[in-house]
């Protein structure tokens, strides 16, 4: 039982680092990313790493994300003001 | 180099670090298994100094010297962001309130909500830096929290409250000393825990502050030149 | 199945090369850059697992009791949020790029301009 929570655990989060590599519009990548911090955080849960999975929880899924959605902002404000 | 030619050096280089690796991985100890020396060492070693979550005994305790460089790489980038992200001569940085920035239009719901999480979230930050000995979670996990949970007034489409509340210069000084008194502890020696955890949470939660509240002004004040919309979240 | 989890980490960690190879965007590169870093947080704490262990947590459990290892869980968690700091100033580069050449697309910008 330990042993398939494990597999699909593991599973999910190789499924979803696939899925934000596949995406190509980093927009969409940072909220697939905030959903593989999730897949991470749970198979950290499962491996027994409880510290681990809090601090890839908190930064995976609010932190980087947010901060990849503030630099596409200011991004793209540069290039609305060029044109 | 074209990129037909880069795609095929990347095959070329790829296929050999798989072949490797996956020749490697097979030579590791089987998963799940018993072996584990080091672990045995750290838990006996946590236990003879009464720190009940080992992790945070390894981290602070038995590596505190390791974590004082990891420590100092997380300074150092976020120092870095911070003055990459700086304004500039030709921008120049709109107050808040000039488009749009004030008190959104959110649904009230959601603005309570936000209002009732802030408190709550900062225990919750303050409470896992406090209790990093005892239970999952200390400095790293708990700065974190810290550091996000300001930016529940954002959520709150309260932009204007978000910058009164946080003093940049404030939360400057406070990263510089934690960074200090962290490397001061590191330096000192073994047994120091809990002030460990405390200055870790302190320094990574003004990290935090620091560097998404350069990413808020590049994202939504600094302008190079006169335009002025507030197309906002 | 007693190495398969390693090959997990492994597939993670060519999957962030090849975004970031394959990329036409820098913050896409970051965040494939972060994929990729996330599959040693994998692979540390594959090795750490212990098969019946449980958290290295002693608040309420026998100092005797087994636990999965907790070195490699303490190198894990202060790289998890190293590493947010920087992606944060990477994101800052490629923003400062996109301030000064008007692109972020690796291909457009030539060295030394």
């Amino acid at each position: 039982m330990a042993d398939a929570v494990l597999i699909v655990a593991l599973a999910l989060a190789v499924v979803m680092a696939t899925a934000v590599v596949l995406t190509r519009d980093p927009a969409r990548q940072a909220i697939v990313l905030s959903a593989y911090g999730v897949t991470l955080g749970i198979l950290f849960l499962v491996l027994q790493a409880p510290d681990v999975a809090l601090s890839q929880i908190a930064v995976g899924t609010v932190v980087v994300p947010l901060v990849v959605i503030l630099a596409i902002h200011a991004i793209r404000r540069q290039h609305g003001e060029r044109r | 180099m074209s990129h037909r030619a880069r795609f095929a050096v990347f095959v070329i280089g790829v296929a050999g670090l798989a072949v490797l690796y996956v020749l490697a991985a097979f030579r590791l100890p089987d998963f799940g298994g018993r072996f584990h020396p080091y672990g045995e060492r750290a838990v006996t070693s946590a236990i003879a100094e009464r720190t009940k979550n080992v992790v945070s005994s390894v981290n602070f305790d038995q590596r505190a010297f390791d974590t004082v460089g990891e420590e100092l790489i997380l300074f150092a980038s976020a120092l870095g962001a911070v003055v990459l992200l700086r304004t500039v001569r030709r921008e120049r940085e709109e107050e808040a309130g000039e488009h749009g920035y004030g008190p959104a239009d959110v649904f009230d719901a959601l603005r309570l909500t936000g209002y009732a999480l802030l408190p709550v979230t900062l225990l919750i930050g303050v409470y896992i830096v406090a209790h990093g000995h005892l239970s999952p979670g200390g400095g790293f996990q708990g700065g974190v929290v810290l550091g996000t949970a300001l930016h529940l007034l954002y959520l709150t489409g309260d932009y204007p409250a978000l910058d009164r509340l946080r003093p940049v210069p404030a939360f400057e000084a406070g990263e510089a000393l934690a960074a200090g008194v962290f490397v001061i502890l590191g330096l000192a020696g073994a047994g120091l825990v809990i002030p460990m955890n405390a200055m870790v949470g302190l320094e990574v939660g003004c990290a935090i502050v620091l560097v998404l509240t350069k990413f808020f002004e590049q994202a939504l004040l600094v302008r190079t030149d006169e335009a002025g919309k507030g197309e906002g979240t | 199945m007693s190495h398969l989890p390693y090959l997990a980490a492994g597939w993670i960690l060519l999957a962030g090369i090849f975004g970031m190879v394959t990329s036409r965007n820098l913050v896409h590169v970051v965040v494939c850059l972060s994929v990729t870093q996330s599959a040693t947080y994998v692979l540390l704490l594959t090795i750490g697992y212990r098969k019946g262990g449980t958290a290295p947590v002693f608040s309420d459990i026998k100092p005797t009791g087994k636990v999965v290892d907790p070195v490699v869980q303490a190198m894990a968690l202060t790289d998890i949020v190293v590493n947010a700091t920087v992606t944060a100033l990477l994101l800052a580069l490629a923003v400062q790029v996109a301030k000064r050449r008007g692109t972020i697309d690796p291909d457009q910008l030539r060295p030394l301009e």
